[in-house]
C-alpha cells in the first residue's frame, strides 16, 4: 500500500509540471489556433536561464525570476513578429512545421550557448519538505502545484477581469468578428506567446532546480501533449486535472509493468498509449469542445 | 501548366504518356545513364552520399503519395521504416531467408503497421493526426525494445551480407546499383499511383474532406488505402538501409528523421514526385555541409558549435522555404521552365 501510494505522489508531482507545460500550449491554442510543438524547448531554454542568472550571474532567487520572465517575454515577441506572423492562415501543417523548426533552432540555440551540459544548481531555489504518515511528499511536488496554482490563478484573473483577457477570449471565439470591431489580433497573439513563453520559462526553472537542467528537458514538452490531449485542447482546468491524471497512471503502471516487461521503460511511452486510445475514443478529450464541421 | 508549342495530343495515348515530348524522355533516359554510370568516375565517400540519397528518396515518395497527395500528415515515417527494417532484418538474420524475398515482407509488413495506425485518421486530422502518428513512432521503437529475443532490443541485430542470384550487395557500387533500381522503380510507381482512381481520390480527400466524401469517394477506404502504400514505400526504403549498414538498430529510426522526412517534403514542394527528389537532394546536400563545415566551425567558435550547426541550418532553411518559397523548390523549377518556354512573351504565365 505505501508503495502504491508513494506512486501516486510522485506520479502527481511529475503530473503539475506536466500541467504546468501545457498550460502554456493551450493559450496559444486558443488564442492563434497554433499547436506549439516547441513548448517543449521554452522548458529547455527556462532551465539553462535558472543556471545562468542564479549560479553564472549569481543572483538572488526574485531578481533571477524577474531576469527570465523578462527573457522570455523577449524570446515570446521575437519568435510571434518573426516567425508566427507570417504563418498566419496559412494550412496546418506549414505552422505545425514552422514550430518543429522553431523547436529545433532553439535546440541548436541552447547547444550553442550552454554547451549541450549538464548544469546542476540544486537547493537554490526554496525547498518544502512534508512527510504525511509513511509517504514524503517530495518538495518538487509541492512547489510544482503552488506555481502552477498561481499561474493558473493569475492567467485566470487575466482572462476574465482585463481588456486583453478578453480580447483574448474573443479571439479564441471568432477572428473574423474580433478584427471587425476593431481588436488587434496580432497583439493578442503576441500576447499569447509572452505568456506561454513565460510560463515554459518559470515550469524549466522549477524542473531545473529540482534534477539540473540538460537537454532532455525538451522531451517533456512530448508528454505535455498527451496531457493537453486527455484533458482537451481548449480547456485550462482540462490541462492540469488530465497532468494529475496522467502522472498517477504513468508511475503506476511503471511501478507495476516494469518489473515484468523485459525491456522496461513504460513511463517513457505510456503517454503515447494515452494518446492513442483518447485520439481513437475521444477526439476532443475529457473536457474540450467536440469539433463539429459544417459545410 | 502549358505544353510546349508544336505539342499535340491527338489520341488517348498521347494524352495520357507520363512525358509528352521525345526531349523529355531523351533527357530522362540520359539521366539514368547517368546515375548507372555513377560508380565508375565517383568516389566511395560521394557513392555513399548518393545511396543514403536514394534511401530517403524511396521513404519521401511514400510519404508525398501519403502527405502531400491526401493530406495525411504522417510523423512517424521513421517508424515505419523500422518496422520494414526491422521485418527484413528478422528474417534474413534468423529465419535465413534470401534478400529479395525479405525485402518485399518487410514493406508489407511496414504497410500493415501502416493501416493499423491509419486507423485514427478515419475519426482525426490535422494537428490531432500528428499526434497519432508521433505516437506510433514511440510505440514502434518501444514494442522493438521490447521483443528483445527476436529483435535484440537496444543492442540491435546483425544481418548477414545481402545477395541476389549469387551476386553479392557488398560492395558499394552494387548496393548503389540496387538502391538506383529502387528509386527508379519507387519514382515511376509513385507518379503513376496518383493518376489512378485512387490518385484522384486521395487528391479529392486532401482538399476538401467533406466534399470528396460527398461525390461518392469512401474516405474509410481511400485514408487506408494511402496509408498502406505510403508505409510500403518506407518499409522498402528501412529494409533497404538495414541491408546496407547489415546492421539493425533502433538508433538509425530516430523521431527527428521523421520530421526531416517531412521537412525534405516542404523544401521540395508537396504533392509533386520530382518535388520529394528535389527536397531530399537539397535537405542532404546540406548535411554534407554541414558535416563538412562543423569541424572547422567547431575549431573556430566552440566545440558544442558543430552539433547546433546542425539543428539551426536544419531549423532555418524549413523557417525560411516555409516564409519566402511554401510551395518549394518544385514550384521555383516549374517558374524557371515556364520563362525559357515562354520567352520573350512571359506576361502570358502560366498558373
Amino acid at each position: 500500500m505505501t508503495f502504491f501510494l508513494q506512486l501516486i505522489v510522485t506520479g502527481v508531482a511529475q503530473g503539475m509540471v506536466y500541467a504546468l507545460i501545457a498550460i502554456g500550449f493551450v493559450i496559444i491554442l486558443k488564442c492563434s489556433e497554433v499547436f506549439n510543438i516547441a513548448q517543449g524547448h521554452f522548458v529547455l531554454i527556462g532551465g539553462y536561464l535558472g543556471w545562468t542568472f542564479l549560479v553564472l550571474l549569481g543572483l538572488p532567487i526574485w531578481a533571477a525570476l524577474l531576469a527570465a520572465i523578462a527573457t522570455a517575454v523577449i524570446m515570446g515577441l521575437l519568435i510571434e513578429r518573426l516567425m508566427l506572423r507570417p504563418m498566419v492562415g496559412q494550412p496546418v501543417l506549414a505552422v505545425i512545421m514552422m514550430t518543429i523548426a522553431l523547436s529545433t533552432v532553439l535546440g541548436g540555440v541552447a547547444t550553442l550557448l550552454w554547451g549541450a551540459e549538464y548544469k546542476a544548481y540544486h537547493g537554490l531555489l526554496p525547498t518544502i519538505i512534508m512527510k504525511v504518515g509513511t509517504i514524503s511528499i517530495p518538495s518538487e511536488s509541492l512547489i510544482g502545484l503552488i506555481v502552477s496554482v498561481i499561474c493558473v490563478a493569475i492567467l485566470m484573473f487575466l482572462f476574465r477581469y482585463t481588456k486583453i483577457g478578453l480580447a483574448m477570449r474573443a479571439t479564441a471565439e471568432d477572428l473574423q468578428v474580433v478584427q471587425s470591431v476593431g481588436i488587434k489580433a496580432t497583439t493578442v497573439y503576441a500576447v499569447s506567446w509572452v505568456i506561454a513563453s513565460v510560463v515554459g520559462v518559470i515550469g524549466g526553472i522549477l524542473l531545473g532546480g529540482v534534477s539540473g537542467a540538460n537537454m532532455d528537458l525538451a522531451n517533456i514538452g512530448l508528454k505535455a501533449f498527451a496531457v493537453v490531449l486527455l484533458g482537451g485542447v481548449n480547456s485550462v482546468g482540462g490541462a492540469i486535472l488530465a497532468g494529475i491524471i496522467l502522472g498517477m497512471l504513468e508511475n503506476v503502471a511503471a511501478g507495476y509493468l516494469d518489473p515484468i516487461l523485459p525491456g522496461g521503460g513504460l513511463a517513457q511511452v505510456f503517454p503515447f498509449f494515452v494518446m492513442i486510445i483518447v485520439l481513437v475514443f475521444r477526439p476532443h478529450g475529457l473536457f474540450g469542445l467536440a469539433h463539429i464541421e459544417r459545410v | 501548366m502549358g505544353l510546349r508549342t508544336g505539342t499535340f495530343h491527338e489520341n488517348y495515348a498521347e494524352e495520357m504518356a507520363t512525358f509528352n515530348s521525345r526531349l523529355r524522355w531523351g533527357l530522362v533516359a540520359a539521366l539514368i545513364v547517368v546515375l548507372f554510370l555513377c560508380p565508375f568516375f565517383l568516389s566511395d565517400r560521394m557513392l555513399t552520399i548518393l545511396t543514403t540519397m536514394g534511401i530517403a528518396v524511396v521513404s519521401v515518395h511514400g510519404l508525398n503519395i501519403l502527405t502531400g497527395y491526401c493530406g495525411q500528415i504522417s510523423m512517424g515515417h521513421s517508424g515505419f521504416m523500422a518496422v520494414g527494417g526491422y521485418t527484413s532484418a528478422i528474417l534474413c538474420a534468423e529465419l535465413g531467408w534470401p534478400f529479395w524475398a525479405a525485402l518485399p515482407c518487410g514493406a508489407l509488413a511496414a504497410g500493415i503497421a501502416g493501416l493499423l495506425f491509419g486507423l485514427p485518421s478515419l475519426k482525426i486530422k490535422g494537428f490531432y493526426l500528428i499526434m497519432a502518428t508521433i505516437a506510433a513512432q514511440f510505440i514502434i521503437i518501444w514494442i522493438i525494445i521490447q521483443l528483445r529475443s527476436i529483435t535484440g532490443g537496444t543492442d540491435g541485430l546483425l544481418v548477414p551480407k545481402p545477395t541476389i542470384c549469387g551476386i553479392s550487395l557488398t560492395s558499394k557500387a552494387n548496393y548503389y546499383y540496387l538502391v538506383m533500381f529502387f528509386v527508379v522503380l519507387a519514382t515511376i510507381t509513385a507518379h503513376n499511383i496518383v493518376r489512378t482512381r485512387a490518385g484522384r481520390a486521395f487528391i479529392a480527400i486532401r482538399d476538401n474532406e467533406v466534399a470528396a466524401e460527398v461525390m461518392g469517394v469512401s474516405l474509410w477506404s481511400y485514408k487506408l488505402q494511402a496509408f498502406f502504400i505510403g508505409c510500403i514505400y518506407a518499409g522498402a526504403a528501412g529494409s533497404l538501409l538495414v541491408h546496407y549498414v547489415r546492421f539493425a538498430s533502433i538508433e538509425q529510426f530516430p523521431f527527428m528523421d521523421s520530421v526531416w522526412y517531412l521537412g525534405m517534403l516542404i523544401v521540395g514542394g508537396m504533392g509533386s514526385t520530382a518535388g520529394a527528389i528535389f527536397g531530399v537532394i537539397a535537405l542532404k546536400l546540406l548535411d554534407e555541409l554541414v558535416t563538412v563545415s562543423g569541424p572547422i566551425l567547431a575549431a573556430a567558435v566552440a566545440p558544442q558549435a558543430a552539433a547546433s550547426l546542425a539543428l539551426i541550418s536544419h531549423g532555418l532553411i524549413i523557417i525560411i522555404f516555409l516564409i519566402f518559397e511554401p510551395r518549394g523548390l518544385y514550384h521555383r523549377w516549374e517558374m524557371i521552365r515556364a520563362y525559357f518556354r515562354l520567352w520573350p512573351y512571359s506576361h502570358e504565365t502560366s498558373e
